[in-house]
């Protein structure tokens, strides 16, 4: 029989393992450290990889097992971080040349969390720089590789933890996501991702790109596992000032609910978007349909203020990052120039030798938006757009449980292709960024292969603030009804 | 809309960036490409309509005045570039005319 490799297993599998003596934490550590080294000199997922804190999180699991104490629900399970997110014991480089040898000093809320829930820190994630992109390719250390197709990039901004959740380097993995960054790479890996209510996940510990759109979410291989994440992560934390005091559902006992009798709103304006690819847009009416015979009311919606989203997006996006940026300036910590005249001297060119060239771009867009004769021009405009589209949501969500939309509107692109060209990489978030303005919770779900590139399909499912559990529901549904085989070809070849 | 080559050099300075001559000119050329496509909702009327600055109302939250430990003055310096005697070394901000 070729045995089912412990690299394979889930989340909750690992768990279950743990927990009957099957298997030792320990070992779970060490069959995904040694599948990141057989395939990260290919993928480049990481940019730190910790063996020593992944052992020692080992250790206590199976000191716990053997105790006989009652075990937290993630005990033993494999995990990486973006590397924007905390982690004493790591650096927290934002894939930035400025933060090259930033060591962290304390802890992330939500990966400590993780931690607390039993779960084993296998490394940090490569991620564009202070996630500007929606590729991977600006970071500073080199670009993450899609396990489907090296060739191609895994999305971003957390391209490598999208990468290493589908390489099997770790059973599952925190991503940040400010206007798609769990959610594109998660449709473009084939993975699970999530993107939680805004407030439903403490930010504190993760380095902050815009403040009122940022959200910290899991990615994962199976829908349960996501919703196991997110139920280890969510809640209230003194903190962080914007997470919400809401009850938590429990995600995962929501699965098996069904989708009967609920109102799915398939957003036909979006599909209907030029750029967006004829099997995308099939793969979507398909999965509405999947739904529909399961037990789902079907109906369509149109969305006409989220096309303005995206212009919306990258001036309130660039605005606050460029805000948020002001402190790495070369005085607390950071890269530093060694010869500087003065002062002036040293924030400027510190900043402009430890920025790549997207965060130079962003900070001048967002600098530019909030400058002096144009504020109310692009800054004030784009917040009103903002009020519009939370009242369009609204409304929609007035008449259906959840929205249904692809993810991207293509499938995962080559390396260079969109590289020099920063208005084409924007677009591929056309449709994650409104969820974002309007702090909605979003899923993407994997729901076909691409006949011609083989490459993986996302739909995204929207709900109402606060209602994951709806979400995870209805992503549960597809996904048993879809039953597909998301093993990339990498890791298929390895068996 | 476009931006031009001295505005950029504007920009900059506000943002302290020390940019190259060869990277202002391309920044003129990309922002203003940019700006065209999202100056797009500036057609939009949005009379009335009152700005959103985050996606839920926040309100201030108070707790009790209570001393709590922070962070550690060691590991605040840990990633400095320069320190000395607990603080951050930087270059003089102070002119000498000023010090005499």
């Amino acid at each position: 029989m070729a045995s089912r490799r412990i690299v394979d297993m889930t989340a909750a599998e690992i768990r279950e393992a743990v927990a009957r003596k099957e298997l030792s934490a320990r070992e779970a550590a060490q069959a995904a450290l040694a599948q990141i080294e057989a395939l990260e000199p290919q993928v480049h997922a990481f940019n730190q990889v910790t063996p020593e804190l992944a052992l020692a999180a080992a250790d206590r699991i199976d000191a716990m097992v053997a105790a006989g104490d009652p075990l937290p629900p993630l005990a033993g399970v494999p995990v990486a971080i973006k590397d924007n997110m905390n982690l004493i014991g790591t650096r927290t480089t934002c894939s930035a040349r400025i933060l090259e040898n930033y060591e962290s000093v304390y802890t992330c809320t939500t990966v400590q969390r993780l931690l607390d829930a039993g779960a084993v820190p296998v490394g940090k994630c490569n991620m564009d720089e202070f996630a500007f992109g929606s590729s991977t390719e600006n970071s500073a250390f080199g670009p993450t590789r899609n396990p489907w197709d090296l060739e191609r990039v895994p999305g971003g901004s957390s391209g490598g933890s999208a990468a290493a959740v589908a390489a099997r380097m770790a059973a599952v993995s925190l991503g940040s996501d400010t206007g798609g960054s769990i959610r594109q790479p998660g449709a473009l890996t084939g993975t699970v991702a999530v993107k939680p209510t805004y407030g439903r996940v403490s930010r504190y510990g993760l380095v902050a790109f815009a403040s009122s759109l940022d959200q910290i979410g899991p990615f994962a291989r199976t829908v349960k596992d996501a919703a196991l994440v997110l139920q280890a992560i969510a809640g209230k934390d003194v903190m962080d000032a914007t997470s919400v005091d809401e009850p938590v559902a429990d995600y995962a006992g929501a699965l098996g609910e069904g989708v009967e009798g609920l109102r799915v709103g398939l957003v036909t304006d979006m599909l209907a978007m030029e750029g967006c690819a004829g099997e995308v847009r099939a793969a979507v009416e398909r999965a509405a349909s999947v739904l529909a015979q399961a037990g789902a009311e079907v109906g369509e919606v149109e969305l006409p203020m989220s096309r303005h989203g995206l212009s919306a997006y990258y001036i309130i996006g660039p605005a606050e990052a460029s805000s948020n940026l002001a402190r790495f300036d070369g005085i607390r910590y950071g890269y530093r120039v060694k010869d500087a005249e003065d002062v002036l001297d040293l924030y400027m060119r510190s900043r402009a030798e430890g920025f790549g060239p997207e965060t130079v771009r962003r900070v001048m867009l967002g600098t530019y938006a909030l400058s002096s004769g144009y504020y109310d021009a692009y800054y004030a405009q784009a917040q009103k757009t903002r009020t519009l589209i939370i009242r369009e949501f609204a409304d929609a969500f007035e008449r259906f449980d959840v929205l249904l939309t692809p993810t991207t509107p293509t499938v995962a692109f080559k390396i260079g292709e969109k590289a020099s060209d920063p208005l084409a990489m924007y677009l591929s978030d056309v449709y994650t960024i409104p969820l974002n303005l309007a702090g909605l919770p979003g899923i993407s779900v994997p729901v076909a292969l691409c006949s011609e590139t083989g490459l993986p399909i996302g739909a995204q499912i929207a709900a109402r603030h606060f209602d994951e559990a709806t979400m995870f529901r209805v992503a549960s549904a597809l996904e048993q009804a879809l039953g597909l085989d998301m093993t990339p070809p990498l890791v298929r070849e390895q068996r | 809309m476009a931006i031009s080559e001295s505005e950029v050099r504007h920009v900059a300075l506000l943002a302290r960036l020390a940019l190259t001559d060869e990277q202002v000119r391309h920044l003129a050329q990309e922002l203003s490409s940019i700006l065209d496509h999202i100056s797009e909702i500036q057609q939009l009327d949005l009379a009335g309509v009152e700005p959103t600055a985050h996606p839920f109302p926040i309100r201030n939250v108070t707790r009790p005045d209570e001393v709590r430990p922070g962070l550690q003055r060691e590991l605040a310096l840990l990633n400095a570039p320069a320190a000395s005697d607990g603080a951050f070394v930087i270059p003089r901000i102070v002119g000498v005319e000023e010090e005499a």
